[in-house]
């Protein structure tokens, strides 16, 4: 089984959000990355597959050469190989289209993505993958078992779960559940070295157009101060009376 | 011309978010000069999508539709904008229409923009303004292809009447057999239970309830309020609750009228996945805690003493204003 598991380049869940050139541009500077935390539920996954199943796994990203830091880090976890498609992540549906463009070269039998990445949010690369691509989609993936060229997946649904069986080849938009947070892998000095010498394959995009394109970004405005209150009495008082909400 | 806007029901039942969803089309089309289609899937009765500014409804009835399926659903939507020449649609944020999408973005070659906050700032050029960053900020985007697909963030709308007459129409789209390549085996799903992705008010709470024995208070102050419970992220990675209950960056996103932290401290990340909730109110005995900064109403103390005394003062409230 090969798979391939879609890697985003995000701002650490503690790093402050700020804007430059004109609130054009996300402020990187004393931002850390990292691998976008829902893609690592589905890597750890992988991993899981590559050990018990004998699957291949590689990792891919769409972005400059900044983001190989990110991609040394999923060799060091114990991806085989890494790809990044050089060019800069403009919208959803042209890294849809890149990594389409991968997914079908290298023939995958799954390709794993998370359900969101957790700076822009859009949700949407995995599944418009899968429709580039022909392949069977699962988003909000808390379960994956393959038997053969079948799938058994579980979805998180509003409320509850469900289990769905389809077939290879498969895309899933996964998140926690799919793997616990301690089943996370922390590199070791041996994965480190190892990545090192693994294969990072630079790949040039192929025509893609955006269908979106972000003009500006703004802050929140400043919350005003918390009113402390003493009572139970005098709290529910103005949630009914100033905050109107029960 | 017209703003479509896919209603979704469960069980048959025309879904709040729905009603939103409606509310938010009807504003837009006034804005473009057009009026609002609504288009639902074996929905018992759609009567309540006039009162709301749909000018018709799609109404499709399909037996194979019965449980969802992304690539169908995003297929009777396709046919359904091509019905009815419309050029833009309103989908909501709930996981289903969050899963179809990408799907039916792909089959209109439409440009896509989820978690939109607000009406467009212009329609021509086509701007919206969504969050970003887990809420942390806000993003103004163009979509510039000719069919545009607006996913609408949970309540940051509302639900507006606006009274319409409705034509209604039966619909049958053209279903292929790829369409199912998915079978759904079982569904489960605690029907006596409100959601965190349904709820107007969610009861959460951390690492400060110091066990998973400790919820009983937590479950009746949610019951009295008629809340969802959720839960910090040490809370379920200890297992204490189930990860669906797990809200902030990497859990869900809570965008409720009404959230209560209790024995959260509020680390960045929950922060981030509570902040489009509208009212905030933490109970915490560490005033320096940081959620006392993201917070609306706060009270410093002891929350085994203060909860069960919370639930018997809503009671109260309750029965008084009932």
């Amino acid at each position: 089984m090969k798979i391939l598991v879609c890697i985003s380049h995000v701002p650490d869940t503690t790093s402050k959000i700020n804007f430059t050139d004109g609130d054009t541009k996300f402020d990187t500077n004393g931002v850390q990355f990292v691998i976008n935390p829902n893609d690592e539920f589905g890597l750890t996954r992988a991993m899981w597959f590559k050990e018990k199943q004998s699957a291949t796994v590689h990792v891919v990203n769409v972005g400059g050469p900044e983001t190989e830091p990110t991609l040394r880090k999923a060799l060091a976890i114990g991806a085989d190989e890494a790809i990044r498609v050089n060019t800069a992540a403009t919208d959803g549906f042209s890294v849809a289209k890149q990594l389409a463009n991968v997914a079908k070269e290298g023939g995958y039998d799954l390709v794993i993505g998370g359900r969101e990445s957790i700076d822009y949010n859009g949700g949407m690369v995995p599944g418009m993958l899968a429709k580039l691509i022909g392949a069977n989609f699962v988003n909000t993936c808390i379960g994956l078992e393959i038997e053969g060229d079948k799938a058994t997946a579980i979805r998180e649904i509003d409320g509850g779960k469900e289990t769905l069986k389809t077939s290879l080849p498969l895309v899933i938009g996964c998140q926690k559940g799919l793997v616990q947070e301690s089943d996370l892998r922390i590199p070791n000095m041996r994965g480190i070295m190892q990545a090192r010498t693994k294969p990072l394959n630079v790949k040039e995009p192929i025509a893609s157009n955006a269908e979106t394109n972000t003009i500006s970004f703004e802050k929140p405005a400043p919350k005003g101060a918390v009113k402390l209150v003493d009572s139970v009495d005098e709290l529910v008082n103005l949630l009914h009376n100033e905050a109107k909400v029960i | 011309m017209s703003v479509l806007v896919y209603t979704e029901s469960e069980e048959g039942k025309i879904k709040k978010i729905a009603l939103e969803a409606v509310s938010y089309a009807k504003a837009l089309a006034d804005q473009m000069g057009t009026s609002v289609t609504a288009v639902s899937i074996n929905a018992n009765d759609t009567s309540e999508l006039g009162k709301y500014g749909a000018s018709k409804v799609l109404e499709v009835s399909n037996e194979k539709l019965n449980k969802f399926n992304g690539e169908a659903y995003a297929d009777v939507i396709g046919q359904a904008l091509k019905n009815e020449g419309a050029e833009v649609i309103v989908l909501t944020s709930s996981a289903n229409s969050k899963f179809l999408a990408p799907t039916l973005a792909v089959n209109l070659e439409a440009g896509y923009v989820a978690n939109v906050i607000s009406l467009p700032e212009s329609t021509s050029p086509f701007k919206v303004k969504h969050s970003v960053f887990t809420n942390k900020a806000f993003a103004t985007t163009e979509i510039t292809t000719n069919i545009k697909i607006i996913g609408l963030g949970k309540n940051s709308f509302g639900l507006k009447e606006k009274e319409t007459s409705a034509t209604n129409e039966a619909f049958s789209p053209n279903l292929d057999a790829h369409d199912f390549d998915m079978e759904i085996v079982s569904v489960d799903k605690a029907t006596d239970k409100v959601t965190i992705a349904d709820a107007e008010i969610v009861v959460s709470a951390g690492r400060g309830l110091k066990g998973p024995e400790n919820w009983g208070m937590i479950e009746d102050l949610a019951k009295t309020l008629g809340a969802a419970t959720a839960c910090s992220k040490p809370v379920s990675d200890m297992g204490w609750r189930p990860h669906s209950e797990h809200v902030g960056q990497t859990g869900k996103p809570v965008a409720s009228n009404l959230y209560i932290a209790i024995g959260i401290s509020g680390a960045i990340q929950h922060l981030a996945g509570i902040n489009a909730s509208k009212v905030k109110v933490v109970i915490n005995n560490d005033p320096e805690a940081p959620f006392f900064k993201a917070a609306d109403y706060g009270i410093v103390g002891d929350a085994f003493e203060i909860v069960p005394k919370l639930t018997e003062k809503l009671k109260e409230f309750k029965a008084q204003n009932a």
